[in-house]
């Protein structure tokens, strides 16, 4: 698939969702995270489910992130403050996006998935997060943005890491 | 034998020696002298609601089975083939009547005993008619208010005994609902790389709580005007044996019936309700007490019980001297509203997850105070005094912690804190 007509009038490629994938991990990585926070849609989520549990009910089970546009955005705001002291000085992180694939469409959102592996260090200490993403994607204004996005972590356990501190 | 831990009283002055922090000699016998001598947590008996439920557990560094036997026997047993000693269960939780060693294939009831194996016919008839060959059970698992515990030292106090004051603290937790409590789906399985009595410190360390999240107040500032002044106010008491509670008022919401003003205004009478039941049933003072009060109860050895904004479970055990295995669990009314159960969970990961906004700070603060241990030859020793020259300890003083040490110190070297009178 090349191309996937998401309304009468708008048309996106897989090279341009990659291109906005990047984007997002080069916004990342680069501390940008108030505009990687504007990627998002006024009702768009952020969401790290347990692990080995991805369907979980946010009721029945605890999640490592659960956030609404507006907590997302409060998360982005903190981590740039000197005192969310887990990330001062800033962490040094790299983020690797691939098998970009298109799951799906339901009405005017995309379903794009990837895989990430995401590596951050601080103090001389390498820690790697590795797992899959699951966007809902529109277009608006001729933009892509984020509605929700879902961070499957492939980890037994959050060691050696010990915390997320950093947007996945 | 040298000194851990100083208590000068006439300079209100109480002193840890840092190596603590750093022996892999004080691991060695933290592991034989507390981990193996003093009851450790494994668990909450709602995980196990139906008989054949199991959770696989690491507990005081022992691999175990925590299982819900035929007959509805709650057992700790030792994780490991009485045959050739591979672990047996490898699934993190499920609900059977067997478990299987896949090595040799020995087969076990779900309350340890040996059912089958193959190749009998080179095995006499008497084989395991003394036991021995069942998977080990725990020697001693006793419950609190549904709180389970384990022992590896058969000839320990009962729990009770143990918990001793503690167990007020716990009653006002295990009271918040005459439903009972539950623990939530998927505990938080974490580390910290510092030394794990850190933790046990940290978790009735009030003093540290607005420097280190200002950030988490700040967030909640905006969403609540009237949180601007807020303080941090309580009291912080030796409960003996070596466990210690903090109880204070918070600026935060608490679920359990104190309203916030980052709440919406309907939800105030739902909150009214919940808090004129608890004042039915446990009276007007006891009912305002649970409502409104937060707690930090740290229960010796490692288990620390925050009933503040959500409740956790945490429990935490060391496997080097610089690192720590945490488990993270949370608990709830079992009869919350969806609503409200909903926003107990997002206080916790907000605040007690791993993944918020506090925490993470948190084990950034142990790192760094384990990296500090670095200089450890020339800069010695470590501060708790905070509140000494006080009558009545201060949530935000350090009494807390110096119950802590003063028990520590009593299990490892057998005496109790050397007291300077030399000032």
């Amino acid at each position: 698939m090349t191309e996937t007509l998401l309304s009468t009038k708008v048309t996106i490629s897989i090279q341009q969702i990659k291109e906005f994938l990047y984007y997002e991990s080069e916004l990342l990585d680069e501390w940008k995270l108030v505009e990687w926070s504007e990627l998002f849609t006024d009702d768009g989520t952020y969401v790290v489910p347990p692990l080995g549990n991805p369907e979980a009910d946010p009721a029945k089970s605890i999640f490592y992130i659960n956030d609404t546009r507006s907590r997302l955005k409060e998360r982005a705001e903190r981590l740039l403050k000197k005192e969310a002291h887990v990330e001062y000085p800033h962490s040094t992180t790299i983020r690797n996006v691939n098998n970009v694939r298109i799951k799906g469409q339901e009405g005017d959102s995309l379903h794009v998935r990837c895989n990430f592996s995401t590596y951050r260090t601080k103090r001389e200490v390498l820690d790697c997060f590795v797992g899959v993403n699951d966007y809902k994607l529109i277009v608006k204004d001729d933009k892509i943005m984020i509605q929700d996005k879902k961070v499957t972590l492939k980890h037994d356990s959050l060691r050696p890491h010990g915390k997320i501190s950093l947007i996945l | 034998m040298k000194s851990y831990i100083i208590e000068n009283v006439k300079k209100s002055e109480f002193s840890v020696h840092r190596s603590v922090f750093t022996s892999h000699d004080v691991l060695q016998e933290e592991r034989e002298k507390i981990f193996s001598e003093c009851w450790i947590y494994i668990g909450h008996e709602s995980e196990l609601p139906k008989n054949g439920d199991f959770k696989r557990k690491k507990v005081g560094g022992r691999n175990l089975i925590f299982t819900r036997d035929n007959e509805g026997v709650i057992r700790a047993l030792y994780n490991s083939c009485p045959h050739r000693g591979a672990l047996v269960c490898r699934e993190n939780e499920g609900n059977t009547k067997v478990f299987r060693c896949f090595y040799h294939a020995w087969t076990f009831k779900n309350d340890g005993e040996l059912v089958g194996m193959p190749g009998k016919d080179g095995f006499p008839d008497t084989f395991n008619c003394d036991g021995s060959k069942n998977m080990t059970e725990v020697s001693r698992l006793e419950s609190y208010r549904g709180f389970m515990f384990v022992n590896y030292d058969s000839e320990a106090v009962s729990l009770e005994e143990y918990l001793g004051n503690a167990k007020e603290y716990i009653d006002l937790v295990a009271d918040q609902s005459d439903a009972g409590l539950e623990v939530l789906g998927d505990p938080q399985q974490y580390s910290v790389r510092a030394n794990w009595k850190l933790i046990s410190e940290n978790s009735v360390d009030l003093y540290h709580g607005m420097p280190t999240h200002k950030t988490y107040f700040d967030i909640k500032a905006a969403q609540d005007p009237t949180m601007r002044k807020a303080v941090l106010e309580g009291k912080g008491t030796d409960l003996g044996n070596g466990h210690a509670v903090i109880e204070y008022i918070a600026p935060w919401g608490r679920p359990v019936a104190e309203w916030t003003p980052a709440w919406e205004e309907e939800d105030k009478k739902e909150i009214q309700e919940l808090k004129d039941k608890l004042i039915e049933l446990h009276g007007e003072e006891r009912g305002e007490r649970i409502a409104k009060y937060n707690r930090n109860i740290l229960i010796f050895p490692n288990l620390v019980i925050n009933d503040i904004m959500a409740i956790t479970a945490r429990t935490f055990y060391p496997t080097e001297p610089g690192y720590m295995e945490v488990t993270g669990y949370s608990l709830a009314p079992k009869d919350e509203s969806e609503k409200f159960r909903l926003r107990r969970n997002d206080n916790f990961l907000e605040f007690l997850g791993p993944g918020g906004f506090a925490t993470p700070d948190d084990n950034e603060a142990l790192e760094l105070c384990q990296e500090g241990y670095l200089n450890n030859l020339e800069v010695e020793w470590n501060d708790i005094s905070k509140g000494m020259n006080r009558e009545q300890a201060q949530a935000t003083d350090e009494e807390q912690m110096r119950s802590f040490w003063r028990r520590w110190n009593e299990i490892m070297t057998k005496e109790n804190v050397k007291e300077e009178v030399l000032s």
